[in-house]
């Protein structure tokens, strides 16, 4: 009876120690993972709304998190410039590759939203958000058949990594997924990424990328980067579906 | 056998008789597992942003009823409101097993991973999350099919008088637990632990879990509101994780006063040997 209580704690440590170290226990964990997006998808099937929230339920200050600037020589000329000569490209899988200005995207119909940011690590900041839906932006473009992904390139790096981020269809023509320049009132500060910051709205933080300067659209998140469809998730492991 | 007491086949005092049924053991020690990963995992997590508020949002700028950090004159700290106790060399500010002076709220012998990693907290937590939950489910619905909720843990009125839960306070403080045939029911004190722990602790835990993630505020924005917010999910799941350490820790110490080889035999093998009467 002991020797079987031995063996259960011996097996439970030895589980616990080789932690994820192991591939085996690694891709168990993983196919776990997997399970998350598909119930969650079954839940809430693909268009519930992520929660909006009136102006008194707004952080005083929202946290400004990963970069607070950008290098880049060219992003800091339209930052000098204000960003009036600067375009919002979309390319890959598309009928009519755009360059679209800041003022075209500011003058498409907008969509306004006072939602919460869920960082990750386990803060949450609740702020509003204005700009395009990514629908008319990726219709505009008129997807081909064969795309799968949206692709969000951006200026900032970690490193000599571009900070890179992407989503399925499912929430790329979802009604809250808005390309943001107008955060609070205000244009986006360089802080939040400006000029232009993805909200994906039922995701986590990392998902809603900053400073984007080129959307892709692709069949597979292969041979991008490290290819696991983001820059948090090639470095960090972080999943890539981040509705939990 | 007591004496003066009409209990014609009732076992007593010494008698090997069967006390935990296959289910109870087999979640029991499943429990085990998943509840140690789930903790261990979870103060990783916490490690992550070590400070907790009420309401929907917070973070840096905002003000937490609980932290765990190092201090600017690099001591560990936990702060509790306006309570701070100094915690160095076990949260906040504690040394690794090479010796390296670390910052983080919870030191690595107690975290899985031991060395700081969000992404590896987060596919354990979330793998043993469909254990622990299902585990619960499996459990609940099974014992109320073979009667094990109604016939054990069930609490009658004459359990519920205070008197008798004053009495029973009183014996558990004395040290004197039950002999003979009424060692086979669990007491009072027993079974409003256990239906804490069934009905109370772990469902809390699970469903502020669930609460605080982004895609399940969507499909069902109830569950987050019930709470008063994401944050306020995220502090009652650290409290209903903590309750759940101190039952555990009160479990343990009750099962090394009443005889840890005969408890842990009942949890392993189902067989169990009711104490003698005292004196005997």
């Amino acid at each position: 009876m002991i020797t079987r209580r031995g063996l259960l704690g011996a097996g439970a440590g030895g589980l616990l120690l080789s932690g994820c170290d192991r591939p085996s226990v690694r891709s168990l964990l993983e196919s776990a993972a997997g399970l998350h997006e598909d119930s969650q998808r079954l839940i809430a099937g693909k268009q519930a709304l992520a929660r909006e929230f009136p102006e008194s339920a707004m952080s005083p200050q929202f946290r400004v998190n990963g970069s607070r600037e950008v290098a880049d020589s060219g992003y800091r000329a339209h930052l000098a410039e204000g960003f009036s000569r600067w375009r919002l490209a979309v390319d890959g899988l598309v009928r009519r590759p755009l360059a679209l200005p800041l003022a075209y995207l500011m003058a498409l119909p907008q969509r306004e939203q006072i939602t919460r940011h869920d960082c990750v690590e386990g803060w949450s900041a609740i702020g509003k958000w204005q700009g395009p839906q990514l629908s008319r932006v990726l219709d505009l473009a008129g997807l081909l058949p064969e795309a799968r992904y949206i692709v969000f390139h951006c200026a900032d790096r970690f490193g000599t990594a571009p900070y890179y981020e992407s989503i399925d269809l499912v929430d790329a023509f979802h009604p809250q997924t808005i390309l943001a320049w107008r955060m609070n009132g205000q244009p986006l500060p360089l802080v939040h990424g400006a000029p232009l910051r993805l909200r994906v709205e039922r995701q986590l933080g990392y998902k809603q990328a900053k400073f984007v300067m080129r959307i892709e659209a692709r069949t597979s998140l292969a041979g991008l980067y490290g290819g696991k469809g983001g820059y948090w998730e090639d470095a960090g492991d972080y999943q890539w579906y981040a509705g939990i | 056998m007591r004496d003066g007491q009409p209990i014609a086949k009732e076992p007593g005092g010494g008698d090997l008789v069967r006390r935990h049924r296959l289910s109870t053991r087999l979640w029991h020690w499943l429990n085990v597992v998943a509840l140690t990963v789930m903790l261990m995992s979870g103060l990783m997590i916490f490690n992550a942003h070590p400070r907790l508020y009420w309401g929907e949002y917070g973070a840096d700028p905002d003000r937490p009823w609980l932290e765990i950090v190092a201090d600017d004159k690099d001591r560990g700290v936990l702060r509790l409101g306006s309570l701070a106790v100094e915690t160095t060399g076990l949260l906040g500010v504690w040394s690794d097993g090479e010796g390296r002076v670390r910052r983080r709220a919870f030191p690595g012998w107690a975290t899985i991973p031991a060395g700081y990693d969000l992404a590896a907290a987060r596919l354990w937590h979330f793998a043993f999350a469909w254990v622990l939950a299902f585990g619960l489910l499996c459990y609940l619905l099974w014992s109320l099919a073979n009667g094990h909720i109604r016939r054990d843990l069930h609490i009658d009125a004459a359990e519920w008088r205070p008197a008798h839960i004053w009495h029973d306070v009183k014996q558990h403080a004395r040290l004197r637990f039950p002999t003979g045939a009424a060692a086979l029911r669990y007491n009072v004190l027993q079974k409003l632990a256990y239906a804490a722990v069934l009905f109370v602790l772990l469902p809390l835990a699970i469903v502020t879990g669930l609460a605080m993630s982004p895609g399940m505020d969507a499909a069902w924005p109830w569950l987050t509101e019930l709470w008063g917010g994401r944050q306020s999910a995220r502090s009652l799941h650290f409290i209903a994780a903590f309750a759940l350490v101190g039952f555990v820790i009160v479990h343990l110490v009750m099962v090394v006063l009443a005889g840890p080889f005969n408890e842990v035999r009942a949890m392993v093998t189902g067989r169990y040997r009711l104490p003698g009467e005292r004196g005997r």
